[in-house]
């Protein structure tokens, strides 16, 4: 029986970006907030001091800061002709775990989608006619738009302190900036990070080959900078130890580094850490929340009493957690009746490696942060044609080596023996002068009406509840799509002076083996009506309306970008209409 | 209760931090402020060089061989064993890692596709055990009684080459999935930080040109096509600070 805690205003679920965002602002609002976090308190000093932060095997290979499969897992199969088998160490996304979320490990890439990857279906439907997409193809518009979000992008990068470049100043277009952008209202919070030989040659080859190159939007600071609530992050010092490792520097934006500082100060909000949500409580009528169920370290259950709740976990927890708490109606993909679950997506990376004359080229491939490079965006989203081409999405192409670390820079030139001297002698030869570039291609992964997310009927987490089940694989279009983008893009590392080059375009099928970006997405979609999403363009759940769901979980479909600044952007949009008008008036934001 | 005013709502939560904090689950809840104490790191233990914690002296030799074929000595580096990647597997299998801790081990156990990945409830540390065992079998069969450390190079490579194709079969266990898994524990050992017991003397980092954990690269992003002169440090030594 649990044991029932007194009321609090508010129940957020994780605390990670959108956990810590949405706990700052509600409580600014002098609304008494606790947070419930499913792993340990984390913190630089404590958790990844700058003493053995760099510690490859300890947190790159045996995931030291992830949520173990142990804790919880997912099961995943390619098709519903095949069963489910649990994964049981993870490849090809990684989960984060305790306070601060993925938001501790991210490379801090800090995207913008574009306008029109915000109303997709009708902008694809209007210049290339509904028969262009395939039959199965489930995307849809957002009930968002790019200038509803604008205000809070920049909310997000000025709170983050991002480096970058502006391509597109209220419709100004800059030169040396991404002039594919939305119009942003102001620049960059801090100027670029600088770049390496191998992104300046990069950025080189594509000028030639007349594209317009400009430095990734990143979380990793160029300079120090104090964001409007008074945190200040340190300048990022290039060490290569971003992605999958905490930063000791404070100079990666994380909820570390960006609001726990201030909103640990406040006395009305309390963050309760290893302290697992089992279960979001409803009324009798189920369309109002009344709190959340817990389990503590110690195994005790807890019924905390809310009046709103908001859910602020990784994507397919979320998902899960509504299945779990019978909110919503669970998606069927024979019929395509029902939204929890429905347009489960990821990502579409690629590559082309570039082996280079050891005795012209030293690339120092070290001397790297999470999020620097030099990126070419003509070929992502609709910035280009396609109607010749076939398919439709796109993705960034980039030079964003992000490390030198030694056990992931073993790739070598077809044909070196796995072992032995010439294995050796190969890496002695190679490591410096290559081009392992992991996220050479970044792409879009578009919904399908046989991906989605539902609850496996065999395997258990240690609570006994069903593990959420995975069912996706890729589509011809993308795989089109991937090699098309892969040719584009090792027409530019040839350019650059490659003495070989190896194309790496997507094959299926999907494989949870391999390592693919952690940015899955969709499952609880946001919309403009309740027969075609599960929240409504606030991420308030249509069927329980004290409800909001934060996260890449309300994307319709992926776009070619990194998501955590719409992820932060939707968070803070989401913020402030409870603020300015759901607090004034509890109930549905949207009627339909 | 949301249209409370800001006054009450202070009020209230006063009171429920009081019932709260006579409760269990004190030690999970942080308020106030960020909690921090000081020595409450966790860096990790250096490896002593003091005998084998999972392998037996003859399994350690076994495995010493392997490893220097898989990464032999040549005239500038060591190879595998002098590197200490034999070191570096036996505390890798002693740990949590030869155990599987962490990963998803409920079953049922059941073989799917090449995408859904590994799905053996047989953990490194059973399969190295069973494996050795098979593989100095085998090559007492084929080579007149004489386990793999006896062989010669060119032998030991053929057995290699064997097991790395498929054609060298070991009883009981696949010996192709064992080659994968000591290739890659081996590439690891030489590789990894040397407070793990492999990559001695930090000689695969000076090997390929890696300075290792030094953490600040700002006088280097500027200086493209030259080579970093900076001597490499390892978590353990580094000049700055001391674990």
């Amino acid at each position: 029986m649990a044991q029932k805690l007194p009321r609090k205003d508010v129940a957020i679920i994780g605390l990670g970006w959108t956990g810590t965002i949405l706990a700052n602002e509600l409580t600014d609002e002098g609304l008494d907030v606790v947070a419930i976090e499913r792993g340990p308190w984390r913190d630089t000093a404590t958790d990844f001091p700058i003493s053995y932060a760099q510690d490859e095997l300890r947190y790159r290979l045996q995931h030291e800061l992830f949520l173990r499969p142990s804790q919880t897992s997912v099961t995943f199969r390619n098709n519903a002709n095949q069963t489910a088998l649990p994964v049981r160490n993870w490849g090809a996304f990684m989960l984060g775990n305790g306070v601060g979320g993925a938001g501790v490990h991210w490379n801090a890439e800090t995207w913008r989608f574009l306008p029109s990857d915000f109303a997709l279906r009708s902008h694809l439907t209007q210049r290339y006619g509904a028969g262009f997409l395939p039959a199965d193809m489930t995307i849809q518009d957002w009930g968002v738009t790019f200038d509803d979000l604008e205000p809070h992008y920049d909310e997000f990068e000025y709170l983050c302190g991002t480096s970058g470049k502006a391509g597109n100043l209220k419709g100004a277009i800059q030169d040396g900036g991404n002039t594919f952008e939305g119009p942003r209202s102001r620049p960059y919070p801090t100027p670029p990070q600088k770049q390496g030989y191998g992104h300046m040659l990069f950025a080189k080859a594509a000028q030639e080959l007349g594209y317009k190159p400009f430095p990734q939007p990143s979380g990793n600071l160029s300079q120090s900078y104090t964001n409007p609530l008074g945190v200040t992050l340190g300048q990022c010092t290039y060490c290569g130890f971003c992605e999958w490792f905490g930063c000791a520097n404070y100079s990666k934006a994380s909820p570390q580094t960006t609001i726990l500082p201030v909103l640990m100060r406040k006395s009305n909000f309390e963050a309760r850490t290893e302290c697992e949500v089992t279960r979001i409580n409803l009324d009798r009528s189920r369309k109002m929340a009344t709190g959340v169920t817990y389990v503590n370290a110690s195994g005790e259950d807890f019924d905390q009493p809310a009046d709103l709740v908001i859910l602020c976990g990784f994507q397919l927890f979320n998902v899960q957690l509504l299945l779990l708490s019978g909110i919503g109606t669970p998606y069927d993909p024979n019929t395509g009746h029902g939204q929890i679950g429905r347009n489960f997506t990821h990502q579409t990376m690629s590559t082309a490696l570039g082996f280079f004359d050891k005795d012209k080229y030293n690339f120092n491939p070290f001397v790297a942060s999470g999020a620097i490079g030099m990126i070419i965006d003509e070929f992502n989203g609709d910035n280009f044609d396609h109607g010749p081409l076939g398919f439709v999405g796109g993705g960034y192409l980039g030079q964003v080596q992000t490390n030198g670390r030694p056990l992931e820079s073993m790739e070598l030139p077809p044909g070196t023996p796995a072992w032995g001297g010439q294995w050796k002698q190969a890496l002695r030869d190679n490591y410096l002068s290559t081009l392992n570039s992991g996220g050479g291609v970044h792409a879009s992964f578009y919904s399908y009406r046989d991906n989605y997310i539902d609850l496996d009927p065999t395997y258990k987490d240690r609570f006994g509840r069903p593990l959420a089940r995975l069912t996706i694989d890729f589509h011809d279009n993308e795989l089109k799509m991937s090699a098309w983008l892969t040719d584009k893009y090792a027409e530019i590392v040839q350019k650059m002076g490659a003495k070989q080059v190896v194309k790496k375009p997507r094959k299926g099928p999907y494989d949870v083996t391999q390592y693919q970006t952690s940015h899955l997405n969709g499952g609880a979609i946001m919309g403009d009506n309740p027969g075609n999403s599960a929240l409504n363009r606030y991420l308030q759940s249509w069927d329980v309306s004290n409800l909001f769901v934060m996260g890449a979980s309300a994307f319709p479909q992926n776009a070619g970008y990194n998501p955590t600044g719409t992820v932060g952007a939707l968070a803070f949009w989401s913020a402030a209409a409870i603020r300015s008008q759901y607090l004034k008036s509890p109930g549905p934001l949207v009627h339909v | 209760m949301l249209q409370m005013n800001k006054r009450q709502l202070l009020g209230s939560s006063a009171i429920a931090l009081l019932v709260l904090s006579s409760k269990s689950l004190r030690a999970a809840s942080v308020k106030g402020g960020l909690p921090w104490k000081p020595g409450s790191t966790d860096p990790p233990a250096a490896i002593t060089p003091d005998g084998w914690k999972y392998f037996t002296p003859q399994e350690a030799t076994a495995i010493e061989a392997l490893v220097d074929r898989l990464i032999p000595p040549d005239p500038q580096t060591p190879g595998g064993k002098d590197c200490g990647c034999a070191v570096f597997i036996d505390r890798q299998l002693a740990g949590p890692h030869g155990r599987f801790d962490g990963y998803y081990m409920s079953g049922p156990f059941q073989e799917g596709t090449k995408q859904q990945g590994p799905q053996s409830p047989v953990t490194p540390a059973q399969q190295y055990r069973k494996a050795l065992a098979a593989l100095d079998a085998a090559c007492r069969a084929k080579f007149a009684n004489r386990g793999f450390v006896d062989l010669s190079n060119d032998q030991k490579d053929e057995v290699i080459r064997g097991l790395e194709d498929g054609s060298f079969k070991l009883d009981g266990t696949d010996g192709k999935k064992f080659f994968q898994l000591i290739l890659k524990d081996t590439q690891y050992g030489f590789l990894a930080d040397p407070i793990y017991g492999g990559n001695k003397d930090m000689a695969a980092w000076k090997m390929i040109g890696f300075p290792g954990a030094h953490y600040d690269y700002r006088d280097w992003i500027d200086r493209h096509n030259e080579r970093v002169t900076l001597p490499p440090v390892g978590i353990a030594h580094h000049p700055n600070w001391s674990l």
